[in-house]
């Protein structure tokens, strides 16, 4: 069977299997569609935030950005992990115990104010849409290149299925497919790692295969033939820097405490019955996370030595273009990868200097990797299948969020507090719809800066989210006014400077340029520092926070007493 | 009030920031001290076909995040319990 033909099967079942589930998990009242019920296994929620916090950045191009980064991939690999112990020691389950539906809900309660939480509204609504545009994205490059329709097609399927899944089952729904998800994207992502592992170093475990001798008999180190290939060829070495160790360190701390603070894992930990299931879920989540995590620097050092080797040849002077093996002549369709035979030799070649006829995306490392590596036709079916799950389980979470933002926390709490539960749940339906619509559209039309705003949607969770959910629980005198110039300085200086090298003089985005040298991406890490400094700052010469709000932050220390999480 | 006293309450508080602290400082120092900071010296380490900063910073410190947090939810829960306001 052709691999086209496998894909559609695959694919088609992965679908039918979360349609089914979302028929099965129907949501009923508010509770259900924005918490689940607050009745999800740990375990399960686990698994289920693994595949929410999964994306089709995770699964496409993480293996791909750290295969071309080499160590300074590493800033992805902590960065996207560590944020967890932050989020399961200082937040979760506090978050839990003070038992409401949303971030703004939080942030409202607890500084009292109506501003904070508007504020925590349009941050928490331009964070989930930067995302939702990347994964409906990803879902059109997964669906042109393997079932090979057009890209807006793809978009319109992806849609279709999350829309039905999420506008029907909400929380609940989403809760239970992204389990299903899980299971697709992990095995998707193990079986071809475990491949090739087996094939280039005689390891099942990428993880140890990693850090193993060559299987072809040279008894080098792969890493140790890596980096040799890569200064041969005009690169740096694989095992060391090119960044700055300050700015990997800022992007480091940047994307962890943004990681921790983005509303749409946050929200996951509302879901669970009670606070230690909270931790325990957090735990849980980040074991599975961990799976792909730790598989990805490990295919990404396989894939290099791969691609370098197909291109180049066994003798390293080139492989002849007619005789290009079919991944090769597949992706160039898809524009990704193209050749430039610059010398007239008919051969091509991969290097880091002058010598480079070659131009290879990123995102195509993890979704060419079986290709590349010879595996059969049901392996390349399963990655596109996987690649869907990541993309459509991360979606689905997003617009939720999105959806909850407007009928909640705009809506309920702001602008029409006596709506009824069946009007509210109404409107977080209309909300998800139109959501997908608008994430769809820029899907189809991508703006040039998608990626661009990824450091955005970090920068500002870190800036705004992150300081203000830990002074509320860790200082239970911070007021209203501290919290709310904290988190306005802290979200202006960071906008403003990725504002100004992403969009108005991205000529001058360089290291020389750079505040300390720290790049755009890591910004955020200094924005969390202006955050807490303003907002102690400003707490000195204001009023410390009424004792009602004292007595609440008391009241989430400890986990006695939490009930279900409620709307009012 | 959950707690038997004030003291109880404030020694709870006490219990569990110095646990939160203990294992932050665990978490700061095998991503960014093993993974960035000392990279470079401890690359001069080989550990299997690793170089030991490079293991770190692309496998190492994933391994303790995860141990942290389970380390944490033991700990955590048997503060609760010593202080009596764990769920029913």
């Amino acid at each position: 069977m052709s691999v086209q033909v496998l894909t559609f099967i695959i694919v088609g079942a992965s679908f039918l299997l979360y349609m089914g589930i979302a028929i099965w998990a129907r949501a009923g009242t508010t509770n259900d569609f924005y918490i689940a019920g607050g009745g999800v296994h740990p375990i399960l929620n686990g698994m289920a935030t693994a595949a929410d916090w999964m994306s089709a950045a995770s699964f496409i191009s993480m293996a791909g950005l750290v295969s071309f980064m080499g160590y300074d991939g590493a800033v992805y690999l902590m960065g996207w992990t560590g944020g967890y112990v932050l989020l399961a020691l200082l937040l979760a389950p506090y978050l839990r115990k003070f038992g409401k539906f949303t971030v703004p809900d939080f942030i409202g309660d607890r500084y009292y104010s109506q501003t904070a939480r508007t504020v925590a509204v349009v941050c928490a609504i331009f964070i989930c849409f930067t995302y939702v545009i990347g994964q409906m994205r990803g879902v059109g490059v997964v669906f042109s290149r393997f079932l090979e329709i057009e890209l807006w097609l793809g978009v319109v399927i992806g849609m279709g299925v999350v829309f039905f899944y999420t506008v029907l089952g909400g929380m609940k729904g989403i809760t239970y497919t992204q389990v299903a998800q899980f299971c697709v994207m992990i095995f998707a992502y193990i079986v071809p790692a475990v491949f090739i592992s087996i094939m280039l170093t005689g390891h099942v475990l990428p993880q140890t295969g990693f850090g193993a001798t060559l299987a072809d008999g040279s008894g080098m180190f792969l890493l140790e033939k890596l980096d040799m290939l890569s200064t041969d060829l005009g690169f740096n070495a694989y095992t060391s820097n090119t960044k700055s160790y300050l700015d990997i360190f800022c992007i480091t701390f940047a994307l962890m405490v943004g990681t921790a603070g983005l509303p749409h894992v946050i929200v996951r930990f509302f879901t669970v019955p009670k606070v230690s299931d909270a931790r325990k879920s957090a735990g849980w989540a980040l074991a599975f996370i961990a799976i792909l995590y730790t598989t990805a620097p490990a295919l990404a050092s396989f894939a290099r030595v791969n691609m370098i080797e197909t291109i180049n040849g066994p003798d390293a002077t080139g492989m002849s273009y007619a005789e290009a093996p079919s991944w090769i002549k597949n992706w160039e369709k898809t524009n990704l990868i193209s050749h430039d035979d610059k010398n007239g030799d008919g051969k091509m070649f991969y290097s880091g200097d002058e010598r480079n006829e070659m131009t290879i995306d990123r995102d195509i490392m993890v979704l060419a990797n079986p290709e590349i590596a010879n595996l059969p036709a049901w392996v390349i079916a399963l990655v596109a299948a996987g690649g869907v799950a990541a993309a459509l389980s991360t979606s689905a979470g997003l617009l939720l969020v999105i959806s909850t933002s407007v009928s909640h926390d705009l809506l309920k709490r702001n602008l029409m507090p006596h709506i009824s539960d069946k009007n509210e749940l109404l409107s977080a339906r209309v909300a998800a719809g139109v959501a997908i619509l608008i994430a769809g559209y820029f899907g189809i039309n991508p703006p040039d800066f998608v990626a661009a705003i990824v450091a955005f949607a970090f920068g500002l969770a870190a800036s705004s989210f992150f300081p203000v959910i830990i002074m509320g629980i860790f200082s239970k005198r911070m007021n209203d006014k501290g919290a709310i110039s904290g988190m306005i300085t802290g979200i202006l200086f960071t906008a403003i400077y990725i504002i100004y090298f992403k969009f108005v003089s991205p000529e001058m985005n360089k290291p020389d340029n750079w505040l300390f040298g720290i790049s755009p991406e890591g910004i955020g890490t200094i924005g969390m520092v202006i955050n807490f400094v303003v907002a102690f700052v400003v707490f000195k010469f204001t009023d410390e926070a009424p004792q009602e709000i004292q007595d609440l932050v008391e009241s989430i220390r400890f986990p006695k007493g939490a009930g279900e999480a409620t709307g009012h | 009030m959950a707690f038997k006293n004030e003291g109880d309450q404030k020694a709870y508080w006490k219990e569990n920031l110095s646990l939160l602290f203990k294992l932050l400082i665990v978490w700061f120092v095998v991503s960014f001290g093993a993974g960035i900071i000392f990279v470079e010296i401890l690359n001069q380490i080989q550990f299997f076909g690793f170089k030991l900063g490079f293991w770190f910073a692309q496998q190492g410190s994933i391994y303790v995040f995860v141990a942290l947090i389970f380390i944490y939810m033991k700990k955590m829960n048997a503060i609760d319990k010593k202080y009596g306001v764990e769920e029913e």
